[in-house]
Order: C-alpha cells, then structure tokens, then sequence
C-alpha cells in the first residue's frame, strides 16, 4: 500500500511538472491560486478523521475548525480565482475581429 | 444506495476528479481556456468532496456540517467582497488556512492515536511532516497576510545577526520534537511543541522578508502546503490527497522557482532574509541629499506627452492601491485618438505578484496586445519619447544595472532610463517598498508628477482632452 501510494506521489508530481511549465506570466496569478484552491482538498482529510469517530470534545472542536478553515480555503480560492478570470473573459470575447480601434467601449455598456 | 458506498465506487470517483483537476489547470494556462479550467477543478473537487461523504460508516455528520457552513460564512464573503488590489493577500490568507487545517487534523491523529502507538513507521513520519510543514504554512501565511494588508510593517523586520542561529534552533527544536514522537514518545507536549516552533519558525522566516519578496514567499508557501498535503495523504491511505496536494505542491515550485529567476534572487537567499531597508547601500543613499528631483505639473506632462509618437506605461504598486486602472485606460485612450501609440511593460514582480499588473489592467479592458513582458519591450525604450512610470519604483531603478552595492543589484529591470524622457507618478519621494533609493528621479531628463497615481492620472487625461 505504501508503495503504491508512492508511486502515485511520484507521478503526480511530475503530472504537476508537465501541466504547469508553459504558462504566459499574465496567469502567474491566477494559477498561484487555482492552485491554492486545489489544496483546500484536505478538507477531506477532516471529513475522514471527524466522520470516522474522533471522540473527545477537544478532538472535535479542532476537526471541526480544521473543516472551517479547509472549506474556506476551498470556496474562497476558487471564487478568487473566478473573480480574477472573469477579467480575462470579457475582453476575449471582444478583441478577436475588431483590432485595438474596434474596442474602446463596448464590454462595459 | 448501498452499492454507492462501495471502495471501488469511491475510487472510480477520486479517478474522476483527478482527471478534472488535471484538465482543469491545464485550462489555466491559456488566457482562452482559464475560466472554464477553474471551473473545472472546482467540479474535480465537488466529484472529491461528494465521494468522500459516500465512505461507509461516517458519522458526526452535523459537526461535518457545521464545520463546512463556517468555512463557507466566512470564504465566500471574503471572496466576493475583496478588492481586486487585494488579492495577494487573500490568495495568503486562504493558503494559510489550508496549512492551519493540514496541522489540525495531523495534531487530532496524535492524540486519536496516542501518539502514533500502533501506526506504522511512515504514517507517524507523514503525519509529523504534514504538522509541521503545515504550521509553518499557517503562520509564515498569516505574517504575509499582515503585511500586505499593512496591518504589521511592510520593511524586514529582523533580530539581526541572531535571526539565523534562532531560526536554526526552533528548526532543530521542531525537528527533535518530531523524531522524539516517531521513535515512540507520546507526550502531548511534545506534538505541542513542534506546533508551536515550527509556527515561531513561520514567524520568523517570514518576518525579516521584505515587500519586495513577498509574491515568492507567497507561492513557496503555497507549494509547501501542496506537499503537506499530500503527506496528510499518505498518513491516511487517501489517493485524493495524494494527488491534489502532489501536483500543487509541483507546480508551486516551479512558479516559485519562475518568480525568484526574474528577480535573479536564489529562494535560499531570499529565505535567508533580510532585503534593503537598512542603507546597505551607503553611497546613493548619502548622494541623495545633494541632488535633487525635477518636478512637473499635470500640464506640461500632458504636452509632453500629446506630442509623442510612443508611449510605454509602466505600471506599479501605486496603480494598484490608487485603483488607478481604469483612469489609467482613459488617459490611455485619449492619447491614442491624438495617434499616438501606447504599451504597457510589465515587470515579472510588478505589483505584490507576478501577474498583478496583468490582471488589473484587464480589469480595465486594456487591450491584451498592448501589455508588454519585459522581455519584449525593453529593447523597445530606446525609440520611446515618453515613459510614464506609474507608482513602480524598484523594477526600474537602474542601479540593478550598474551598482554592485545595491541590494536590487543583479535583478532585471525594465530599461526606462533608455527612453528619451521619463515621467514618474509618485506620491512622494519617500523610497520603495524594498526600501532602496532610486537613482532615476535624479536623472536630468526624468520629471516626476507628485501626488496620488489616480488624480495625477486623471489631471493628465482632463488636461489632455483640453488640448
């Protein structure tokens, strides 16, 4: 089992590797937390400790903070992100045909 | 509803999710494809929340519950709500938690399993990791968090000649604590006392670092809590963790590593501490006194730069805390109806972060084309009749270039001094965040517009348009 896990550790680091080496320094940013976000996947981990059984109400009140901050590190990273990429998405839409003259005001109105 | 609840369903969909996460940050590498990419991984991660709540025979479900509707009243908010100046410290804030949870959990585990009593040898050692590692997260975090919010002082802070040797014994103390754990101690006190070092150690690496630092200690922290995640995962037999916390723990180094190239800083030295801010740099610093700075008014920079043929707008900090983008495009947009062709340069660590720049002036519908890395616009200086410096300081002070003394020596610039006039939009003269004295406001042909980024910016389009 360690082994395979291992393994898995391995690869996933060099999937990591392969995914994120070619990126354009505009997206340093969202990415830094994209990935952030990715992390928050140890909010699972709290799932896992509290559901089976944690027993003691110290353990319980740290478990259930540890899901808080987990969570949180979840919904607000992606939402950050979003927030950020929105951005990016408007103005793609606009500047295909028109070149830099077409553009001045129409995303906003 | 039972077949749901079974090992090979639960795996299927971790298999499920990690494919979304893959597929999702490959998204976030193209401007086109980003938006749908974090959508994505945010689908990878609900695919992994769900599985997990299938596992059989988990209990404490309101507490699961009111621990995710805490997280959720407090994230959500905060994520909405946060200026887009200030992300760089919400995307600290939310790292910092991600540690504070990884430790959390590995500090339940020790007393759930009293003190690691019948675990196996590499799930206490994965577990001691993922708390410490985690703990130095959450505290090196939240010390970034204070600093860009400005709530604790932006300078390094230092204990001068002892802050090595103490950040040595809080390392080694955290480390004895741990291996004391794994060789079979199960005193509580001792899993304390690991936490509470490897927080002072977080401390305390992250105080003496400078502003002009923090977007690398940011991403270092980042990827540090990817690999402590993944630890976590491995202390409990879980795939999802392993993967996530694996491919964020890679992919952080390497935007670490990115980041610390562009500034031609190593992450040792950067770690290490300690970055301007104490006159290291006798000779500018004394020279200062002597000279001084050309001043202008809104007026004559607007003339001056009416009758220019290119414009190259370097963005900075200033921008940022003025709001000063979308006044910013205005002004751009009115020289431009005068013919005159503008670009924005882009320094890698513009900003708090590499890509900050980036993202505001998208904000402001700034024509992708027209925003510049430094790579491409530096040799374009040479032939610019005005550059209009917007609050940035350090990423164009010359003496990168030519002052072995200064402690921005070495770093990569953009080539402002090149152009044939320089306009500098500052609030005062007072020196930036890395606390180093900028020899460019002295220089004969660079005039320097005094006051906040957004008037200034707005003074010069209205004296534009009157022209």
């Amino acid at each position: 089992m360690l082994m395979q896990n291992l393994a898995i550790l391995v690869l996933a680091g060099f999937v990591g590797f392969a995914v994120i080496s070619k990126v354009p320094n505009t997206l340093h940013t969202p990415l830094m937390s994209g990935t952030n976000a990715i992390h928050g996947i140890v909010v699972l981990g709290g799932f896992i400790v509290l559901g089976s059984g944690a027993d003691g109400t110290l353990n319980k009140i740290l478990l259930v903070v540890a899901i808080a901050f987990g969570t949180m590190n979840v919904v607000g990273g992606f939402l950050v992100t979003d927030r950020m990429l929105a951005m990016f998405k408007t103005k793609r839409t606009e500047d295909t045909p028109g070149g830099p003259a077409g553009d001045r005001d129409g995303a906003r109105s | 509803m039972s077949w749901l609840q079974d090992e090979t369903v639960i795996q299927s969909l971790y298999i499920v999710a990690f494919a979304l996460f893959i597929f999702g940050l490959m998204g976030l590498t193209g401007p086109r494809t980003a938006v749908r990419g974090n959508l994505l991984a945010a689908a990878g991660m609900a695919v992994a929340v769900g599985a997990t709540l299938l596992t059989p025979g988990l209990g404490n479900w309101w507490l699961i519950l009111l621990g995710v509707a805490i997280g959720t009243a407090a994230g959500v908010p905060a994520a909405r709500k946060v200026r887009m100046t200030a992300m760089p410290q919400m995307v600290a804030l939310f790292n910092g938690v991600g540690g504070g949870a990884i430790a959390l959990i590995a500090w339940v585990e020790f007393r759930h399993s009293n003190g690691f009593e019948h675990a196996a040898a590499y799930v206490s050692i994965a577990s001691l990791f993922a708390a410490l590692i985690g703990s130095v997260s959450f505290w090196g975090s939240t010390i970034a968090f204070g600093k860009l919010q400005e709530v604790l002082p932006g300078r390094p802070v230092t204990a001068g000649r002892l802050q090595q040797p103490i950040n040595l014994v809080l390392l080694l103390g955290s480390l004895a604590c741990g291996v004391s754990i794994a060789v079979g101690g199960q005193a509580e006190l001792l899993m304390i006392g690991l936490l509470v070092t490897s927080a002072a150690l977080g401390v305390l690496v992250v105080l003496p670092i400078g502003g002009a630092d923090m977007p690398v200690v940011i991403s270092l922290l980042n990827a540090a809590t990817g690999l402590s995640a993944a630890a976590m995962g491995l202390a409990l037999d879980n795939t999802a963790l392993i993967v996530a916390g694996m491919i964020v723990g890679a992919s952080g180094s390497i935007l670490t590593n990115l980041m610390a190239k562009a500034m031609n800083r190593s992450i040792p030295s950067i770690v290490a501490g300690g970055f301007g801010g104490n006159g290291s740099s006798g000779g500018p610093a004394v020279a200062a006194g002597q000279r001084s700075a050309r001043r202008t008014s809104a007026a004559d920079a607007a003339i001056q730069l009416a009758y220019a043929h290119q414009v190259i707008i370097v963005p900075g900090y200033g921008m940022a805390v003025a709001q000063a983008q979308h006044t910013v495009r205005d002004m751009a947009t009115a020289l431009e109806s005068k013919g005159v062709s503008v670009y924005y340069a882009i320094h890698p660590v513009a900003g708090r972060m590499p890509g900050h720049m980036n993202v505001l002036l998208a904000e402001a519908d700034v024509p992708y084309d027209q925003l510049k890395e430094m790579a491409d616009i530096n040799g374009e200086f040479t032939h610019t009749d005005v550059t209009l410096v917007i609050g940035a300081n350090d990423v164009t002070n010359p003496a990168a270039r030519t002052d072995p003394g200064s402690p921005i020596y070495g770093m990569p610039i953009l080539d402002v001094d090149h152009s044939r006039s320089v306009i500098v939009l500052k609030r005062s003269m007072n020196p930036g965040f890395a606390g180093v004295d900028n020899e460019l406001y002295y220089h004969p042909k660079t005039s320097m517009l005094f006051g906040d980024a957004k008037s200034s910016v707005n003074e010069l389009t209205r004296e534009l348009k009157a022209l």
